[in-house]
């Protein structure tokens, strides 16, 4: 039994196949890369993942267990948290206050909660801005609090959305190094990544996507290889 | 001063002076003023958490206070018990109507459940007016007031007014708070924290649906008498609600109690034709055009409150309380220019 699975995912809007049919495992630990060009159906796993689209067709299981029909709250409950690739900051709460929300997914009392969120806000290195108001933040910091706030609600497994988007060379590396030691702390993360760089050093295992479907699975070096993701990519002329 | 004095200092000074008001001024005039001010405290707060904090706007709150004024009503009126057990129930009742309605209508967001709550409203309005068996209909019902004086009220309205606040409080620092804040700002993202967004817009919905309830009771054995138009009159209890909330400040304690007292004596001051001051000065200078100002003013409250609205809202647009610091210094710079 695979740790996580998607099996044979659909999701057609209206007479449009975002998802064709995509399959994949992951193992525990991993960080999985999931590439593709724009449009391909990437972030419509995503969100058949974390329950904001019902599946036309398939399944995704956690530890065997069937989990597309529950709905999001109750998947972030079983220990899948996620990031926005477009970011939703709670702009009026504070930092902490963002953090301390997402903490109350696991604990009950105030104190408890901010505990967890003041701990979970040293690892993301968000302590500066603590108590700055989230729709203050500047772009690398609204990405930061995306997986500060996903990690306060203690995931097993982390989806992140392009959290290196629109970050400058220096906030990348500190993005990468944020990423592997979530890993390091034993999430198992999927991500999802447009930057070449990024995905190719931190993942483990690499799904590429275009049109819906699979076009190729395998290591980094085996992806970057492959001849259908190159034409994807770079058009019939470069392939 | 122990912290917790100091941070509250300036609301206990406040219920102090509220406390002794009555031994002070025994006006029952001023009386009268004060308990609807102390009901609309109840009413400002429950809307506040509903719309200010979890960001639900209802335009339907006089739903929720009708549902209380007649249960105390039709509980005294057909079972012959005291319509006092009506702020025991009413309160219930209300949340009562308030939780299925929310399962149902919280499938919508931001301004169509607005208009839904709109719905809510005047389908009880006509409810109530047409079960003429049940509810007496367009007579409405009347009851005994149980005191002669207006003390009793005031405390008791006072009571639940500091209740309100104090369950507001509590709420919005506990885990529901949160939640309440996050659903506000950005649903998607709180789903997405393992809130149960729908779940908790219920609950927010039902406690604001309870307190305004409780408030109707209120009003029932106060006034002592309810009809449909009165009780789930749109302009006069759910509008009214919404000024309160604006005007003191969305999302802040404090505001709406802030916005409570300034919406009851501008209310008061068109009503009365500026407490009689265009009559008398009409009189005084036996000038007829002054009189007829004073008419004028007198059936023009809702156009003030209108233009009340337009200035809070452009020059506050947090309401005073939530733009406190700005008016404070404001102030302080003008002091400091002298």
């Amino acid at each position: 039994m695979a740790y996580f699975q998607v099996d044979k995912l659909v999701k057609y809007f209206g007479g449009l196949a975002a998802v064709n049919g995509v399959s994949f495992e992951v193992d525990q630990g991993q960080i999985f890369g999931l590439i593709g060009p724009n449009g391909s159906g990437k972030t419509t796993t995503f969100n058949m993942i974390s329950g904001f689209h019902r599946p036309t067709s398939g399944r995704v299981l956690f530890k065997g267990r069937e989990i597309h029909l529950l709905p999001t709250h109750g998947i972030c409950r079983l220990g899948i948290g996620r990031t926005f690739q477009v970011v939703k900051p709670l702009g009026r709460m504070t930092v902490l206050d963002n953090v301390i929300a997402a903490a109350y997914s696991r604990v009950n009392t105030f104190r408890e909660a901010r505990e967890v969120a003041l701990k979970t806000i040293d690892f993301c290195g968000l302590a500066p801005v603590r108590d700055v108001l989230a729709k203050a933040l500047p772009i690398a910091g609204r990405k930061r609090l995306e997986i500060g706030r996903a990690m306060a609600t203690r995931p097993e497994i982390l989806l992140l959305d392009e959290t290196a988007a629109g970050l400058n060379p220096t906030e990348l590396v500190e993005a990468i190094e944020l990423i592997k030691k979530i890993r390091e702390n034993g999430t198992t993360i999927i991500i999802i990544e447009h930057i070449m760089h990024v995905i190719m050093t931190i993942s483990d295992r690499i799904h590429a996507i275009n049109f819906g479907q699979t076009i190729a699975e395998g290591t980094p070096k085996e992806v970057a290889a492959n001849q259908a993701v190159i034409q994807a990519y770079l058009g019939t002329d470069y392939a | 001063m122990p912290r917790a004095v100091k941070r509250n200092f300036l609301p206990l000074v406040f219920l102090g002076v509220v406390l002794a008001m009555p031994l002070v001024m025994r006006d029952d005039y001023y009386l009268h003023l004060m308990i609807l001010f102390l009901m609309w405290v109840v009413i400002g707060s429950a809307w506040n958490l509903i719309a200010g904090y979890t960001g639900q706007v209802s335009f339907g709150d006089a739903a929720f206070f009708g549902c209380g004024a007649y249960t105390a009503g039709l509980l005294s009126h057909h079972l012959g018990i005291s319509p006092w057990w009506g702020l025991a129930l009413g309160g219930f009742v209300a949340a009562a109507v308030g939780l299925p309605f929310g399962w149902i209508c919280f499938r919508m967001r931001g301004a169509y459940f607005a208009l839904a709550t709109l719905a809510l409203n005047e389908v009880l309005r006509q409810g109530a007016t047409i079960a003429e068996n049940f509810t007496g209909g367009m007579v409405g019902i009347l009851i005994m007031p149980s005191f002669t004086s207006k003390m009793p009220y005031y405390y008791i309205a006072l009571a639940m007014a500091v209740a309100s606040i104090a369950s507001l409080r509590w709420v919005v620092h506990s885990k529901p708070g949160y939640y309440f804040v996050s659903i506000r700002e950005d649903q998607d993202a709180a789903e997405s924290l393992g809130i149960n967004t729908h779940l908790y817009k219920m609950l927010s919905l039902a406690y604001a649906a309870f307190w305004t309830g409780i408030a109707g009771a209120l009003y029932m054995n106060y006034m002592g008498f309810i009809d449909p138009h009165v009780v789930f009159s749109l302009h006069d209890i759910s509008i009214m609600a919404i000024l309160v909330g604006i005007v003191g400040g969305v999302g802040t304690v404090y505001g709406p109690a802030v916005g409570a007292f300034l919406m009851v004596t501008v209310q008061e001051m068109f009503r009365s034709g500026f407490f009689g001051l265009f009559q008398w000065l009409g009189a005084v200078s036996g000038s007829e055009s002054l009189a007829k100002v004073a008419v004028v003013l007198t059936q023009a409250h809702v156009l003030g409150f209108g233009i009340l609205v337009v200035v809070v809202i452009l020059v506050l647009p947090n309401g005073i309380v939530g733009d406190w610091p700005k008016i404070r210094k404001r102030v302080f710079r003008l002091d400091a220019g002298n």
